[in-house]
């Protein structure tokens, strides 16, 4: 018998003014005792939604299960269990982890009361002995001196210790069902691939099984025995891992799987979702990178440091180095890729070369002129010529603008075009460069989805004509195909204009697609500058060896 | 998804909350009743004696005994033949209030009044009517230059913080730190000059302090969001990105807050003439029709009280039910 068999689901969710979301349009897949799952999809594919069904915390009061679905735990049926049944099983029998361990850890207790609170509750374990148990399932999980992190708030342990921490809470009852969704997304790749192992060796030496919810589906071949893709609320296709990302059936499979730039190849273009439902075939080609050494340099940064000061007491105060002499040169046309963890200092390069940040040290010179010293009225023309798009589409754009004024304003700024005529006829020629309906322009921000949003984000840097843009993360937020979409468009761009990019992101992969040269951050350190190719297939700094070591999928 | 921007959004939520919506008529109405005493439509001669001293409201009907008992006092008074000695004036005085009485003499005063009359026979409705001018008045013009010193305050120490943040915190300790009748008190004694202008000032110039505190905390919220990087990147000014960025983007909070101090300052103003540091003798409002209320009611004249507390109750409630239902419609869930 299967420890969970989900059957025809269905969930409906009500909106308010009568519109009605059928999140779950009946999804069935079975989990077998101390097996692994893996629930693939993108944003709003359903994915959650199976998740909280199954632990019976969806919103009592606006979503509703089909009256023929069934979710059968050891031969229980949970849709028809009682409220006060399911806290019973929820924490001893099936366990949740989430993607945000910040949010999910109550900020106010330490550590060990809140993994405490698990043994009180279901194994009715107190003092000395709740204590004990606290400190071997700490241990277990791999937090060293779990004696004094015992006693640490949530705010005092790194991403990795809390997600750590959430996992021995899961863990603490022995559970026979884990479900962990999305548990790595929030963190950084080298610590991804630590809690990735200590999964699978928990899953091993307790039997339990697991239903790994992620939008990866490069992490799916490293920790699952079984695929579904989901899409839409359906199940597009199922299978065994190993068969299902060898040789998948279904269309979308297909599509997602080659929509992520992969680590060997670098085609022309990177296939969009749409290529392979419609039926035709991808486009091939192969582009190649790197720098002849002939090219001239658009910016040159020599030295370039950040420290933030915060006070500590009355009279001193803690420096905070974020970015400690960084030198580097982007060539014109070109592009160049800058990888790190958080808090390596990407961000704050970006902000320090676009003048947002004061910098502390070093100098940047773009077309040989000194950009840094000068002041806020000098700079103005080169503000036009370096433009940046952010990370966050939904907080990058002004949700009381519409997309019209977004981009009529800095063209009127910088007095380009005639008049609003004239930049009218501009906004609108360059939403069709990136693909936007004309009657986006009298639309808010939140109208839109978040590819979109990115596109308008692109537009609205466009609108100065830069000659460098910065990209801090921009495809970061976003789901595969949308990503791929944009890095062909943002390709399409360099091409068409011959703009050059300072491409900033964690994920190696996307960095080593678009990037002719690759600079690797550290502490605010920069540890290494080659050619792309070349550091990709031989990195000579040691951590460079590590991220790369991490990246999912990749063979070990 | 719709096709609408964010005020409209608010417009719709709005018209659903029934309870909102109905308070906004209601002080739509009350808004529209002041702007027709201003242009003089209504109770333009509310100064006017139409009725008989504490003359009773209709619906009680005439209070014969109690007014001719009134007369006949007021006439024995006249008569003068206490202690025995004569008035001197007497002769002229019966000469002016002859020709007083002369113009006026035609008109008889009316033994009732719709809502009773005060003391000099003045209409109390009338009077109703024009202290709901002066107090929606004094409200809505003191709650905007609050607004308008504690937003733009706000704006500056949370958007520059450092030097300038610091000196607006020591006015807003400076401010906070006196007893507030004792602060209104000496404003008024620096301004010395009775009226209803002196009453704005002293209420907006003190009731900026909290607008100030929550607009604050706003910008320095909203400075280091992305889309004001994203402004200070495409070259906007400090300015621009300050009143045209962020504001409308914490605007919500500064209308809710302007709502939520014509209710206070209209409140406040009634307990300031009520004091005595209010609008001056020549103005009615609510504070001053509660004023005199004070020493009717020994008299048993209860309908004066009654029309101005009536009159304030209904508008404060109103105006708080449609602040609250402003605050549920305006809550930006922007996704």
């Amino acid at each position: 018998m299967n420890l969970l068999e989900v059957r025809d689901l269905a969930v409906e969710f009500r909106l308010g003014e009568g519109k009605r979301l059928q999140a779950l349009k009946g999804v069935s897949f079975d989990v077998a005792p101390g097996g692994t799952v893996a629930l693939v999809g993108e944003s709003g594919s359903g994915k959650s939604v199976t998740a909280l069904s199954i632990m019976g915390l969806l919103p009592r009061e606006n979503a509703t299960i089909g009256a023929r679905s069934r979710i059968l735990f050891r031969g229980r049926d949970l849709v028809a269990a009682k409220s006060s049944e399911m806290q019973a099983l929820r924490g001893a029998e099936m366990a949740m982890i989430f993607q945000e361990p910040m949010s999910s850890l109550n900020p106010v207790f330490s550590i060990g009361f809140q993994i405490g609170e698990v043994l009180r509750q279901h194994l009715d374990l107190t003092g000395a002995a709740a204590r004990k148990r606290t400190l071997e399932l700490l241990a277990e999980v791999g937090i060293g001196d779990a004696q004094t992190k015992l006693d640490a708030y949530p705010f005092q342990l790194s991403g990795g210790q809390q997600q750590r921490a959430m996992i021995a809470m899961a863990i603490a009852c022995e559970p026979k069902l884990l479900i962990a969704d999305e548990p790595t997304t929030a963190l950084d790749v080298t610590i991804q691939r630590q809690i990735i192992e200590l999964l699978a060796r928990l899953r091993g030496r307790h039997g339990m099984a697991m239903l790994f919810i992620t939008h990866d589906l490069a992490l799916v071949s490293e920790i699952a025995e079984h695929v579904v893709v989901m899409r839409e609320g359906e199940i597009r296709e199922q299978g065994p891992a190993a068969r299902l990302l060898r040789a998948p059936r279904d269309a979308y499979t297909r599509a997602l799987l080659a929509c992520r730039p992969p680590l060997e190849r670098r085609p022309r273009r990177l296939p969009v979702i749409d290529d392979f439902l419609a039926g035709g075939r991808p486009p091939d080609g192969e582009r190649s990178r790197g720098l002849r050494g002939d090219e001239p340099t658009i910016l040159e940064a020599r030295g370039l440091a950040k420290s933030f000061y915060f006070r500590e007491g009355l009279l001193r105060r803690r420096e905070l180095k974020a970015v400690k002499g960084a030198s580097f040169r982007i060539a014109k046309g070109r592009t160049l890729g800058v990888v790190g963890e958080s808090g390596s200092g990407k961000t704050t390069l970006a902000l320090l070369v676009m003048r947002l940040q004061p910098a502390s040290a070093g100098e940047v010179s773009f077309e040989g002129r000194e950009l840094l010293k000068v002041d806020a009225k000098a700079a103005m023309p080169y503000k036009r010529r370096i433009q940046i798009v952010f990370q966050n589409p939904y907080a990058s754009l002004n949700p009381r603008f519409t997309v019209g004024q977004l981009l009529a304003e800095p063209m009127q700024i910088h007095g380009i075009g005639a008049d609003d005529a004239e930049r009218r006829r501009m906004a609108a020629e360059l939403l069709g460069k990136v693909g936007l309906p004309d009657d986006a322009r009298g639309r808010y921000p939140h109208e839109f989805s978040g590819g979109q949003r990115q596109r308008i984000a692109i537009a609205r840097a466009l609108t100065l004509r830069p000659e460098l843009l910065i990209c801090d993360e921009a495809v970061s937020a976003l789901d595969v195909s949308v990503q791929a979409q944009l890095l062909n468009l943002l390709q399409d761009l360099q091409d068409e204009y011959g703009m050059s990019y300072l491409f900033i992101s964690h994920d190696l992969a996307v960095v080593r697609y678009m990037a002719d040269e690759v600079m690797v951050m550290k502490d605010g350190e920069v540890v290494e500058i080659a050619q792309s190719d070349e550091l990709y297939a031989h990195p000579k700094h040691v951590y460079t060896r590590l991220l790369l070591s991490s990246v999912p999928g990749r063979a070990h | 998804m719709s096709e609408h921007g964010v005020w409209a959004l608010a417009w719709r939520r709005l018209r659903a909350d029934r309870l909102g919506f109905g308070s906004l008529i209601v002080v739509l109405a009350y808004v529209a009743l002041t702007l027709a005493a201003a242009s003089g439509l209504v109770a333009r001669d509310w100064q006017k004696e139409a009725g008989v001293s504490f003359a009773p409201p209709s619906f009680l009907g005439p209070d014969a005994a109690g007014s001719r008992q009134l007369l006949q006092a007021t006439e024995r008074r006249q008569q003068g033949e206490d202690y025995g000695i004569a008035d001197p004036l007497a002769s002229d005085l019966a000469a002016i209030a002859k020709e007083l009485s002369g113009g006026s003499a035609s008109e008889a005063r009316a033994s009732t009044l719709p809502l009773g009359g005060d003391k000099w026979g003045r209409d109390v409705l009338k009077k109703a009517i024009k202290g709901t001018e002066t107090s929606l008045f004094v409200g809505l013009v003191a709650a905007a230059l609050a607004a308008a010193l504690g937003t733009c305050f706000g704006a500056l120490a949370g958007f520059r913080g450092g030097r300038v943040d610091d000196f607006f915190n020591w006015l807003y300790s400076v401010f906070t730190s006196i007893p507030y009748l004792l602060l209104v008190l000496a404003i008024a004694a620096v301004v010395n000059q009775k009226g209803t202008f002196t009453v704005i000032l002293i209420l907006g110039l003190t009731g900026w302090t909290g607008i100030f505190r929550l607009v604050r905390a706003e910008y320095m919220k909203h400075k280091v969001r992305e889309y004001v990087l994203a402004a200070d990147a495409i070259g906007a000014s400090a300015f621009r990105r300050m009143f045209v960025h962020i504001l409308p983007n914490v605007s919500h909070v500064v209308l809710v807050q302007l709502s939520l101090h014509v209710v206070l300052f209209i409140k406040s103003e009634v307990i300031l003439t009520f004091l005595g540091f209010g609008v001056g003798v020549d103005t009615v409002s609510w504070g001053s029709m509660l004023a005199e209320a004070a020493s009717e009611l020994l008299l048993g004249k209860w309908w004066q009280l009654a029309a101005a507390t009536l009159a304030m109750a209904v508008l404060v409630t109103a105006f708080s039910l449609f602040t609250d239902a402003m605050r549920d419609a305006l809550d930006p869930r922007l996704k």
